[in-house]
């Protein structure tokens, strides 16, 4: 179970997290839903230790991985991977050579051996072989995520935190990656954190909803129970109604 | 900067060695600068054969133009224009490269690999600017030679046994040292400026392009004043 505990971070001053407090509990998926720029993905980027908290710890088996430097932290990120909001695919290797490169950097397989688990990610994500010699800006943006979710899934981890899996996408190709990270979710029963706004297609893939509000979880609960909290806050973004007071 | 340097040579100690990335760092920072550089170099040496002729014939000395042009090209020009024009053309490419990368969240798909950023994507390029470019100065040297040759030999009749024969007497093994010395220092402060502006870029397309400015602006600047520096020191 990954245990965040009283987590604050500021940039110039301004608090972005506010006393975060969430439990994410093991084999299950936890969706946190807000706003634009309200901190979902800072969130996400202390759980795996890209920023550091001002206070607050991130517990992985009772771990604090705020608190990991260098080979310690190296260790640990062992366990996760990362599916980026751009993908993040590497520009100069092609989609093969993407999705093999976790194997190729982190285990001492025979190439004979990462070419097969490759190949099998891609037909996993519904990519044909032939998609494999291509290069990153070849892709449409569907298969850029797909291709992503491949080399996120290629070393089978323990946990994956997912920011924004479907952003820029159109709602076929949407449905497709969430069906996806269901897909891969009942076959290797990760722990996964799915940071998203795109209600309601999001809940479909969620076991836990959090709502994140000026810094804090304002609601926690399972998806249905959320779609019918009483917080006006959670109902006005579920039902995605217009901030009067930003716009 | 200094301490993202010495980290960055470190991990040249620390394995996975990462030889295939250093052949393709070599190949980005040298081997694609080597028309540049050529280019560079012939119209060097002729404009030094074209500028030293007239001032020593008012002397009666046209036979020292070989060592005129040799010591011009090897002492000072060599080195300071083969580095700005590596700064230039792959400093400048690096920058991009790794700014880009921090942009779309490479570098943290990186860390997030248990991959050090640092380790792939840095250190193979400082140590390809370590390799590259005192070869490139070697290039520069030779090539300006001959353009030089083609100015005072062919094109205004300088006798070509005394355009070799003054080289040959006049350049030193401290002169040759010097420009090695020069070429290794200028290599690495050029990548170290461009590896470090493009890791530390900001607030998007416009962070790469600012970035990208601020190499070509402050390793120029570096390299002439470390030539500054190092030329006093080997007189």
């Amino acid at each position: 179970m990954i245990k965040i505990i009283d987590l604050h971070k500021s940039f110039n001053g301004q608090a972005v997290l506010d006393g975060i407090n969430l439990e994410m509990p093991t084999g299950k998926i936890t969706l946190v839903i807000g706003k634009s720029g309200v901190g979902k993905s800072v969130l996400l980027k202390h759980i795996i230790g890209l920023l550091k908290p001002d206070k607050g710890q991130v517990l992985l088996d009772d771990v604090d991985i705020a608190q990991l430097e260098g080979r310690q932290l190296q260790e640990i990120r062992k366990r996760f991977a990362v599916l980026f909001q751009g993908g993040a695919l590497f520009d100069s290797l092609n989609v093969f050579e993407n999705v093999a490169f976790p194997l190729r950097e982190k285990t001492r397989l025979p190439e004979a051996e990462i070419q097969r688990r490759v190949l099998e990610r891609l037909e996993q994500m519904n990519l044909s072989p032939e998609a494999g010699n291509k290069l990153p800006d070849e892709l449409s943006g569907g298969m850029k995520k797909r291709v992503a979710l491949a080399r996120a899934m290629i070393q089978e981890p323990e946990i994956i935190l997912f920011d924004e899996p479907v952003t820029g996408l159109d709602p076929p190709m949407s449905n497709t990656v969430f069906h996806l990270i269901k897909k891969t979710h009942e076959a290797s029963n990760y722990t996964a954190l799915v940071v998203a706004h795109d209600i309601p297609e999001v809940f479909q893939v969620a076991d836990y909803v959090a709502m994140l509000h000026q810094g804090r979880i304002i609601a926690y609960c399972s998806p249905e129970e959320i779609q019918h909290h009483q917080d006006p806050v959670v109902q006005s973004f579920i039902k995605g109604e217009v901030d009067f007071l930003e716009a | 900067m200094v301490l993202f340097l010495l980290q960055g040579l470190a991990l040249a100690f620390v394995p996975p060695f990462r030889f295939r990335r250093l052949l393709q760092e070599i190949n980005l920072i040298g081997v694609k600068s080597t028309l540049i550089v050529i280019l560079t170099a012939a119209f060097t040496g002729m404009v030094l054969a074209l500028q030293g002729y007239y001032t020593l014939k008012k002397y009666g000395s046209e036979g020292a133009l070989g060592s005129a042009v040799a010591l011009s090209l090897i002492r000072e020009m060599g080195p300071v224009l083969t580095a700005l024009m590596v700064s230039a053309r792959a400093g400048s490419a690096v920058t991009a490269e790794i700014g880009i990368m921090r942009i779309t969240e490479q570098l943290d798909a990186l860390d997030t690999m248990a991959v050090n950023p640092m380790q792939y994507v840095v250190m193979p390029k400082l140590l390809a600017g370590l390799i590259a470019v005192p070869l490139l100065t070697a290039i520069f040297d030779v090539v300006g030679i001959l353009g030089g040759y083609l100015i005072g030999v062919v094109l205004l009749g300088v006798s070509s046994g005394s355009y070799f024969s003054g080289m040959v007497q006049s350049v030193v093994p401290l002169d040759i040292n010097g420009g090695i010395v020069k070429s290794l220092i200028f290599g690495l402060t050029i990548i170290m400026v461009a590896s470090y502006k493009g890791f530390y870029t900001e607030h998007g397309a416009e962070g790469v392009s600012r970035a990208t400015n601020q190499t070509v602006v402050l390793s120029a600047v570096l390299v002439l004043a470390w030539d500054y520096i190092l030329t006093s020191f080997f007189m």
